[in-house]
């Protein structure tokens, strides 16, 4: 699959502290991409380059096949994390504006503007001063003027941050369908939820280096520990417990459920799930039996501790 | 198109819009005249006020020489003993000249006390000393036999003709309208970037605090938002310029026009012959006048005001956006606006001092070379002819400046801009040009 974006061996030096230490990325086209990262890991200074704010000391970026050049700033559309409108500025006069800086002509960026404003609900808004709008009515504007200029690679830095739950969740959808239209998404968050939701890619920069980069199924598979999450209701706990210490290690866990049984956390190493089920079924009543997938939470913490 | 048009248009917007821009526009000519007004009408007041001084004469030679006048009133009180008239002088006039009794009258010259709590003006002490001059010099020339009638008719008030080369006649003040004309322009141009340069600070603080910077520069680069504020600001600060000077204009015809009816009725109570006649003098006098400001090189003043104006406004404006970029908010920039005052402040005052003194002598040359003050120093020297090499060395000094100066104020605001929460130190501020 072709790339949106690919980043060769970025170096990025502030005097003597270095922010990214050769770091290559591959984002494909029409994904969803999480760049992920303690803070300080590098995450900004990274989509700064993208975003040509600052230039890297060594290595090159290319959008879209091309050596990242000026007038591709047409082509990104970049919510900062930092981020905020002019307050005594009208809300249609300001859209334009940033529209027209993207290179979008004016008479585009109304016919835009309106499209987005309808969807939203908010062509009243026109000339009300940004001051004038409430937290959640200016991010919406906000998202507005990201998204405008239709362009081919969106990058969201924290775009949930601040944002009440029913924004978080419009803004989620509109995401996704922007998506769905064919825009890469590049988003760096720390909520590992909407990670896990929305994103097919991940990376994980840790001290300035990338750690991890892949299909998030593909990361979760070689993370998994083929671990099992087991409950079960048994006449002869001894015995159950015997032969499963025998073969497996095991350990006390808690999830939710209805009945009073027995719940455990099996690693299964080498077994197969199947010669735990027959050790189980001999010695009770099955209740749940479910492979403990890694979380990005938990191999982001794990990648990150490790190091 | 280009984006810096854009962001042209947006700051001159931005400024001419806000409400403080407007109010000041129109009310502060109001204000600079009403000010004057105000000076005047209160110096008047002060004038009005005639002073009384009374007068221990024991001589009696001098009480006749102090005469009345619009401020000064004597009083005689060389009737009462010594310590009497110094009680009813403390206590109801100004003060009390002294004169003691001598027995020699030419001791009298270092003998006069004046005495009073309050510090005479010179131009009061000078008039005392005038009178007893006068009176002592009459006194030894008739000692040594002169006639001092045939003297003072002798005395001659001599007035020297001024005339150029080339048989024009010159006029004397001139140059002190000179040394006005070019303060003035000097000034004006201090005021402007210190004014405007503010602004553009402002306004790179608010974009900071405002957290808009970022998606601003991910769309354009640093140095086009800076230069497009620099240029946006001015050219709402040359359009406020053009209302103060049309304003200023009208108000200048309005109020004149309003005094030359009131002085015509004053004037109609007098001989009219004498009227025309001092009409015709002052009238001449203006014209002169006039005609010198005309023959003064006002094209390339002009000129020259606009390329130091330029010049100088960049220079130091790009210096104020670099520091609006260095901290987040205004109460964080004093410690830097001082370097950058200092030269405006020194090219201000070498120009009063310097210029009016010799305006072609070496400081006023050098500080009319140097970029951070020629702005200022130069513009004084233009009425008085400057050579074409040094305003052409000059300019391109400021110019070659210019450019080294925004390279290095954009390298700082670069960095500036993304930075939030801690005031820089200098230290801090050279580490970011090596970014």
């Amino acid at each position: 699959m072709s790339s949106i974006l690919e980043v060769k061996n970025v170096v990025k030096q502030y005097g003597d502290y270095t922010a990214l230490n050769s770091v290559s990325l591959q984002v494909p086209q029409g994904s969803i991409y999480g760049l992920l990262g303690p803070n300080g890991a590098g995450k900004t200074s990274l989509i700064r380059i993208i975003n040509q704010i600052t230039m890297p000391d060594g290595g090159e970026v290319y959008l879209d096949g091309e050596k990242l050049a000026p007038h591709h700033v047409q082509h990104i559309g970049y919510m900062p994390e930092e981020r905020g409108l002019y307050k005594t500025m009208k809300v249609g006069e300001q859209c334009l504006y940033l529209a027209q800086l993207k290179g979008l002509p004016h008479s585009e960026a109304k016919k835009q503007l309106k499209y987005w404003f309808d969807k939203f609900e908010i062509g009243n808004w026109w000339d009300k001063k940004i001051q004038e709008l409430s937290k959640g009515m200016a991010q919406k504007v906000q998202f507005i003027v990201t998204v405008l200029h239709e362009p081919k690679l969106l990058i969201l830095d924290e775009p949930f941050s601040g944002f009440d739950p029913v924004n978080a969740n419009l803004i989620k959808d509109e995401i996704i369908e922007l998506n769905k239209k064919g825009t890469s998404v590049i988003f760096s968050t720390h909520r590992m939820e909407s990670v896990e939701e929305m994103c097919d890619y991940i990376a994980l920069l840790h001290k300035s280096n990338k750690l991890i980069e892949g299909k998030l199924i593909d990361v979760k598979k070689s993370h998994r520990t083929n671990s099992f999450e087991v409950g079960i209701l048994s006449d002869n706990v001894e015995r159950l417990m015997y032969e499963l210490t025998q073969k497996f290690k095991l350990e006390q866990t808690n999830f939710k459920s209805l009945n009073d049984e027995i719940k455990l956390n099996i690693k299964l190493d080498r077994a197969t799930p199947n010669e735990l089920l027959n050790i189980l079924t001999q010695n009770g009543q099955v209740t749940h039996f479910v492979e403990k997938i890694p979380t990005v939470n938990d191999i982001f913490i794990q990648t990150v501790s490790q190091k | 198109m280009s984006v810096v048009p854009l962001i042209i248009k947006r700051e001159f917007v931005a400024k001419v819009r806000n409400k403080s821009f407007i109010v000041m526009t129109f009310l502060s000519p109001l204000l600079i005249v009403g000010m004057s007004f105000l000076i005047a009408y209160l110096a008047n007041m002060n004038k009005g006020e005639v002073k009384k001084v009374a007068i221990h004469d024991e001589l009696g030679v001098f009480k006749k020489d102090f005469k009345n006048n619009k401020e000064t009133a004597y009083v005689d009180l060389s009737a009462m003993p010594f310590k009497a008239a110094k009680d009813t002088a403390s206590k109801n006039y100004e003060g009390l000249i002294y004169i003691p009794k001598v027995t020699n009258p030419k001791d009298l010259a270092t003998k006069v006390e004046y005495i009073s709590d309050d510090s005479p003006s010179m131009e009061f002490i000078m008039e005392m000393e005038d009178v007893i001059n006068h009176q002592l010099t009459q006194n030894n020339l008739k000692e040594l036999g002169f006639d001092s009638a045939k003297i003072d008719s002798a005395q001659v008030e001599s007035d020297v003709h001024l005339a150029k080369f080339s048989g024009e006649d010159s006029l004397k003040g001139l140059n002190e309208i000179k040394i006005g004309i070019g303060s003035a322009f000097g000034y004006l141009i201090m005021m402007f970037i210190i004014i405007y340069g503010n602004f553009v600070m402002r306004s790179v603080i608010e974009e900071k605090t405002n957290r808009i910077i970022e998606i601003i520069i991910s769309s354009v680069k640093p140095y086009q938002l800076m230069m497009g504020k620099i240029i946006g600001n001015s050219l709402a600060g040359i359009l406020q310029f053009a209302i103060w000077a049309i304003l200023g204009c009208a108000l200048l015809v309005g109020v004149s026009s309003l005094f030359g009816i009131q002085a015509g009725g004053a004037a109609s109570s007098v001989d009219p012959a004498m009227v025309d006649a001092a009409k015709h003098e002052l009238g001449g006098t203006i014209q002169m006048y006039i005609h010198e400001i005309w023959n003064l090189p006002i094209g390339t003043l002009i000129t020259c005001f606009i390329i130091y104006f330029i010049g100088g406004y960049f220079l130091y404006s790009s210096l104020y956006a670099a520091i609006g970029a260095a901290v987040d908010s205004e109460t964080d920039s004093q410690q830097f606006l001082l370097p950058i005052i200092m030269p405006l402040m020194l090219g201000v005052y070498v120009g009063f001092f310097t210029v009016m003194d010799d305006p072609h002598g070496t400081v006023a040359t050098v500080f009319s070379m140097i970029p951070f003050t020629s702005p200022i120093v130069m513009l004084m020297r233009i009425p008085f002819g400057v050579p074409w090499w040094q305003l052409t060395l000059s300019i391109a000094l400021l110019f070659g400046t210019f450019f080294g100066v925004v390279w290095f104020a954009s390298k700082i605001y670069r960095v500036g801009i993304l930075m939030y929460g801690k005031k820089p130190t200098w230290k801090e501020l050279y580490k970011w040009l090596k970014y």
